[in-house]
């Protein structure tokens, strides 16, 4: 890129070729105001408010628009003086006739000193710098505003002044608009959705959530504009590392590993279809993972516990065991579901004045200091009542207390009670995930009949499976909380690691052997094998096997017309031993 | 007193023992007739073995591997359901009920299903009643007679 030098205010400084005075100017930190400057988007020169004084070559001096007048070689730029101050003014005091007195205007009136514009403020709010025109038009690329009319009358508005369906409400407009003119609205008065709560910002760019591992930020091509348009992409022109892309797609990748440590937790119980309890026909009705990603700071209501009108509930009520010790669902219990559901209680105590409810089958407090806890919460006022919440209803009309009523048999009273609350936690129960068959299937492990994966030994195994090398660590092999999931990860990490600190894998002594005696050639068990452990000597005319691949499965020697197979654990005259001894 | 079947299992490692102890563990009840033999896989049940167990007194041999699609070694299982049939009509030429060989497929967390198995198959052997080979016993004597005998005819 071809330089040019020239001056500021009298410093000297070397710009690239074609670009603007503006930029020169920012570049030695002269402050020259703009109203219509952005700079991802072509300068306009809309507002006239950033001219300065050009003098070129042959000392003809000129008032220019900073913001587009190209840098060129000698070029002599004043920022400061008297005709450029006054002509700031005049644009200044011209726009402000017209428009009404805003903060954008006052402001920079004031700096300019001006007490009273000379022809006074009028009403208009658009200053019409065309920021939002451009950004949608240049940037966003849907092109869904644009200018009417002409003159005095000139004002930005959709195709037709109808509503327009070229707008994708990315709200770019309404980000840069100076005044404020343009607002983004509400289309209904919900205010919440407890079920799209997440727990980051819903961005477009940004890092999920605070712990996300890695810990950088994704676009998320639901919210991101170009996904949508084709246009956009300032992310990407911004960051100084060019690590952004936006073609970048899904990769499958092949990594050789020596171990393997499945982690793969669990899914939500989906209480729908326990329809006394309304999920997702009542308002308000929410699950506790919901609840979690409400509570937190880092989401979207900023860890402020709401209603979907948008207030502070007065009560809630926490229903344990939502398809948990139920045998129309999973008869196991979750295990970690009584503790959330009293941690819940304390977040509610602490962030709101609310009564909590808390309906449980019996309270499992378990852990170290978990019986203290229930102690605490206690003391903390949450009124805690033994019986299973049975059924939601939505309250009357003239119901005072809450939208909502939680009916249960408290059966330490031995009452029948309905209790009226605004809110509803179900603590739904941990399922095996959807694919747990499936990913068992592919690492050859067993998963049992409630779906998590069958560790090898339930005392003395806990942490591996029946194939070697595969280990298993939280939820994906039973229910438990992260101090467990904790414990039992470093555990299979540890086992992992001194499998694959020796550098080497140590076989097993038990493997089939074909005596080449007996064998007859007739290549039967050569399919048989699973492992195609078993191959054929073409000049021997015999069978034998590889003992590396060998699993010692034993079908070939079963298989065998000859009995030319020796097993060497689980041998033909050992089990025929068994057999004569269990039968003697 | 009614008659009390002896029974020889032959259990794969992976699944069905594994499914046998949950069932031991878990407290679960069954009839004790049921002696078993552990093997790495159903694939490894050799059909000698059946023969040899029914050989020595046994009255049923129930062979237990894990669910199709779930064998430890791939497909184990598969060699073994077809090999079994086999067995069964051997058995049937030799004049044994088939039924007192039987396949069953028992996973690991099948404990209960592993009780009930062992019950029905047990019930079953009951009402067939014991297995009486000596009735047809093996005269090695006068085989070898009538071999030699068949051997001089066609000489
Ligand atoms: C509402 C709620 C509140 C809770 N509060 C607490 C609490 O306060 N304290 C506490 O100790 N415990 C709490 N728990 C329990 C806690 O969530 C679990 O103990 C913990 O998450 C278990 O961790 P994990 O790694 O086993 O499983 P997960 O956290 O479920 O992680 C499994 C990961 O594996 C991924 N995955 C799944 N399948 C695959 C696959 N095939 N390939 C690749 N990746 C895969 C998943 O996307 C997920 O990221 C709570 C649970 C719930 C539901
Ligand atoms: S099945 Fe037996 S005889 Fe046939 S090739 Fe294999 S080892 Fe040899
Ligand atoms: S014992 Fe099993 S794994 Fe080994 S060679 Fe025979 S069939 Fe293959
Ligand atoms: S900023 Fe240059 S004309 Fe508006
Ligand atoms: S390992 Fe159980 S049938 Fe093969």
């Amino acid at each position: 890129m071809p330089k040019v030098n020239m001056t500021v205010d009298g410093r000297p400084i070397t710009v690239d070729e074609g670009s603007y005075v503006l930029q020169a100017a920012e570049a030695l930190g002269i402050e020259i105001p703009t109203l219509c400057f952005f700079k991802y988007v072509k300068p306009y020169a809309a507002c006239r408010i950033c001219v300065v004084e050009a003098k070129n070559k042959r000392g003809r001096t000129r008032i220019v628009t900073a913001c587009n007048y190209p840098a060129s070689e000698g070029i002599e730029i004043l920022t400061r003086t008297p005709r450029v101050m006054a002509a700031r003014k005049l644009n200044l005091e011209m726009l402000m006739s017209r428009c009404a007195p805003m903060p954008v205007l006052t402001d920079l009136a004031r700096k300019l000193g001006i007490d009273q514009p000379r022809w006074g403020t009028g009403t208009d709010m658009c200053i019409l710098c065309g920021l939002c025109v451009r950004v949608c038009d240049e940037i966003v690329g849907a092109q869904a505003i644009g200018f009417a009319s002409r003159g005095i009358e000139r004002f930005v508005t959709t195709p037709f002044e109808v509503d327009s369906d070229a707008c994708i409400l990315c709200g770019a407009c309404a980000a840069l608009c100076p005044t404020g003119h343009i607002r983004m609205e509400e289309a209904s008065d919900r205010e919440v959705v407890h079920s799209e709560i997440t727990l980051g910002p819903n961005a477009a760019i940004s890092v999920p959530f605070r712990q996300a591992v890695p810990n950088a930020p994704r676009i998320d091509p639901e919210f991101c504009v170009h996904f949508r348009t084709g246009g956009c992409k300032v992310c990407a022109s911004v960051c100084p590392k060019e690590c952004i892309s936006h073609d970048d797609v899904e990769r499958f990748e092949e990594v050789e590993v020596g171990t393997v440590v499945l982690a793969t937790g669990y899914q939500d119980f989906d209480p729908t279809p326990f329809k006394q309890y309304g999920y997702g026909r009542l308002p308000n009705v929410i699950t506790s993972m919901e609840f979690e990603r409400m509570n937190n700071a880092a989401g979207s209501t900023g860890g402020k516990i709401l209603l979907e009108n948008g207030k502070e509930p007065r009560a809630i009520a926490i229903l344990h065991c939502i398809g948990s010790r139920d045998e129309n669902a999973h008869p196991y219990c979750s295990r970690v579901c009584c503790m959330y559901a009293l941690k819940f209680a304390h977040l509610v105590k602490e962030k709101t004045s609310a009564e909590v409810y808390q309906l449980y089958i019996d309270l499992r407090a378990f852990g170290k200091g978990y019986e203290e806890f229930f102690h605490r919460i206690l003391e903390e006022g949450v009124n805690v009542i033994r019986g299973k919440g049975a059924e939601v209803v939505s309250a009357g009309r003239d119901c005072q207390e809450g939208s909502l009523i939680v009916r249960c048999e408290d059966t330490l009273a031995a009452k029948f009670r309905e209790i009226p609350v605004d809110m509803v936690v179900l603590c739904t129960a941990l399922e095996a995930n959807r694919d747990a068959k499936d990913v068992a299937r592919r690492f050859g492990i067993s998963v049992g009949a409630d779906g998590w994966f069958i560790e090898r030994h339930p005392k003395l195994g806990p942490v591996s499976t029946t194939t070697d090398g595969i280990f298993l660590a939280g939820v994906c092999q039973s229910p438990k909380d992260i101090p467990d999931t904790v414990a039992q990860g470093s555990g299979a990490a540890a086992h992992a690691m001194s499998l694959m600190i020796r550098g080497e894998v140590e076989m097993d002594g038990a493997y089939a052997v074909i005596d080449d005696e007996v064998c007859s050639g007739c290549r039967l068990c050569n399919d048989l094998c699973p492992y195609s452990a078993i191959g054929f000597d073409e000049t021997k005319k015999t069978s034998s096997v590889n003992p590396a691949l060998c699993k010692a499965c034993g079908t070939c020697a079963a298989g065998c017309p000859s009995g030319a197979i020796r097993a060497l654990h689980f041998a033909d005259d050992q089990i025929y031993a068994e057999i004569e001894g269990i039968l003697s | 007193m009614s008659f009390e079947p002896n029974l020889v299992g032959f259990l794969c490692n992976w699944c069905s023992y594994t499914g046998a102890d949950l069932a031991g563990t878990a407290r679960i009840k069954y009839p004790p007739n049921l002696k078993v033999i552990r093997v790495m896989c159903s694939g490894r049940v050799d059909p000698n073995f059946i023969l040899e167990a029914l050989a020595h007194g046994a009255d049923g041999v129930l062979v237990c591997g894990c669910h199709p699609g779930d064998c430890h070694y791939v497909e184990g299982n598969y060699k073994c359901q077809r090999r079994l049939p086999i067995t069964r009509m051997l058995l049937g030429e030799m004049g044994i009920d088939p039924r007192r060989v039987r396949l069953e497929w028992v996973s690991a967390s099948e404990g209960v299903r592993f009780g009930q198995v062992v019950s029905e198959f047990t019930e079953e052997i009951r009402s067939l009643g014991p297995l009486a080979l000596q009735e047809w016993a093996f005269d090695a004597a006068a085989a070898d007679a009538q071999l030699a005998h068949q051997g001089g005819d066609h000489a």
